[in-house]
């Protein structure tokens, strides 16, 4: 039996767990006047995002048109220095055709900051109370999507959070849920036991190709997915960090292979491949890890599990983020930003199925309304950058 | 019982540390008990038995690596002796699962 919630019904019929204003700006050079416009609304749901690049790419322009028209969104004010190449006008024209309130301010047109800022804050107002009218529907957990991450591991992710947070992707599917996993770069060396969980052959060498495509991606830039405090914690190579990484997808069937942006279509687990195709071009596939919890919420995750061993302290705009805590010592240090402490499979307090359980009662909570604990704390990291995708297979999304 | 440590899976050659194990700890391995003689912190991992040159190092029974030199049973297995057959690993002072700032 599927509980149910009050979820914000769109008028394009996606559901949100979440009703936020967002203001973006579309250039480095209008940051600080879209930041001065949130600064007004410290008490509401008003939230920065942006793309820093003056020069046009398809991939962000893709992505910001997601993440504007995400379920948790309302309402979408640009800021736009007004010679930057980001097309806004199209990006207008994407949140509009789903009846979202949306603007666009020129600085350059709007009189300069002063001005801009007291034009953005007064329409920001009257978006909120806008947005307060949305229709409420009762939604359940097959309405969900899910992601899944792990940042700041270390030699315990492996161990405790990540087979937790897979124990909680398996229950969550099993009540119809879609869940996302990626960074194929922390998937190098599992390529053929993720393969044989494909739900067709021709999906499973999909799934292979993606991660091989990341070996040569990571091998051209000389180093791996791996952060220094990675060995810090224990862990030695890329491999064993993809092992540990890989067991927070569960033992379900993979249902699909995704890129970012892409939504899932129905229930099930999806891969999402993180890394750019053809040549390297723009850097590291993605430079931190909100930079993939942000492409997550592109393809329409409503919240995002978070598993850390050294301890990140990062939330999310739109989407919130509940964190597990893989290793006891670190939960005990900052016990304020975890919101589940998996840390207990490692001592013995508790099973994986527990903490699995715990995790999927807090996501029906989270999405019920309840805060996260990064989401109270006000962290609202957002990060995106210059990439370039192909658009997906034949073979990437199997029908049913 | 391998006290402080795990033995994931067995096909390991690696045991890794459920708590941090301090100097003097005793350890019962394949075929020996070893005694620690550096502090093996939360998550880091020590051989299980000999391990040779060229071996590969394996945890969840999977291959994480290769011996870049003979590693005696007991010893701590990390970046100072094992390497990745993909792409080399980045590390700091700190890798060793002491803070630099403490230690020093």
């Amino acid at each position: 039996m599927t509980e149910k919630f009050q979820g914000y019904l769109r008028s394009d019929g996606r559901k949100g767990i979440r009703n936020t204003v967002v203001v973006a700006y579309l250039v480095e050079c209008a940051h600080f006047v879209a930041s001065k416009i949130v600064a007004g609304f410290d008490d509401e749901d008003v939230q920065l995002i942006g793309f820093p690049g003056c020069f046009p790419n398809e991939y962000a322009a893709r992505v910001m048109g997601q993440l504007c028209t995400h379920p948790n969104v309302g309402a979408v004010l640009f800021v736009s220095l007004g010679c930057e190449s980001f097309d806004k006008v199209r990006a207008k024209g994407t949140v509009a055709s789903t009846g979202r309130p949306v603007e666009t301010l020129v600085i350059q047109r709007s009189g300069g900051t002063a001005k801009t800022v007291e034009t953005g804050r007064a329409w920001v107002r009257s978006a909120l109370d806008e947005v307060a009218k949305v229709e409420r529907a009762p939604m359940g957990v097959d309405e969900l999507i899910i992601g899944t991450i792990c940042g700041g591991s270390d030699g315990t992710s492996g161990i405790s959070g990540n087979p937790a947070a897979g124990k909680a992707f398996d229950l969550l599917i099993g009540e119809g849920a879609a869940c996302i996993f990626e960074e194929t770069g922390e998937l190098i060396s599992c390529e053929d036991i993720m393969a044989e969980r494909a739900k067709t052959p021709e999906l499973g060498e999909e799934l292979r190709a993606a991660v091989q495509k990341a070996e040569r991606y990571y091998a051209t830039l000389g180093y791996g997915s791996f952060a220094a405090g990675n060995a810090a914690g224990g862990l030695s190579t890329i491999e064993e960090k993809s092992l540990g990484a890989y067991v927070k997808s569960g033992d379900s069937q993979i249902s699909g292979l995704i890129k970012p942006g892409d939504v899932p279509p129905r229930g099930g687990l999806y891969l999402m491949d993180v890394v750019p195709d053809g040549e390297v071009r723009f850097g590291f596939p993605n430079i931190s890890d909100n930079a993939e919890i942000v492409e997550m919420i592109a393809s329409g995750a409503h919240m995002t599990l978070f598993v850390t061993g050294r301890g990140s302290v990062v939330g999310s705009a739109i989407s919130p983020v509940i964190k597990i805590c893989a290793n006891p010592d670190t939960y005990r240090a900052l016990e304020g930003d975890m919101d589940v402490n998996a840390g207990d499979i490692i001592e013995g307090k508790r099973s994986i199925a527990e903490v699995g359980q715990e995790i999927r009662d807090l996501v029906v909570n989270v999405a019920k309304g309840a805060q996260t604990k990064s989401e109270a704390l006000g962290h609202r990291e957002f990060i995106l950058t210059y990439k370039s995708f192909d658009p997906i297979g034949p073979s990437c999304l199997p029908a049913v | 019982m391998t006290g402080p440590f795990l033995h994931l899976h067995p096909d390991d050659n690696v045991l890794v540390a459920r708590a941090s194990a301090p100097v003097g700890t005793e350890v019962k391995l394949a075929s020996s008990t070893a005694t620690l003689t550096q502090t093996i912190p939360l998550a880091h991992k020590i051989a299980y038995r000999d391990i040779v040159a060229g071996e590969r190092i394996l945890k969840y029974g999977m291959p994480i690596g290769i011996a870049t030199e003979a590693i005696a049973a007991g010893a701590h297995v990390h970046i100072h002796n094992i390497r990745s057959a993909y792409t080399p690993t980045h590390a700091l002072q700190d890798a060793n699962g002491q803070s630099p700032e403490t230690s020093k």
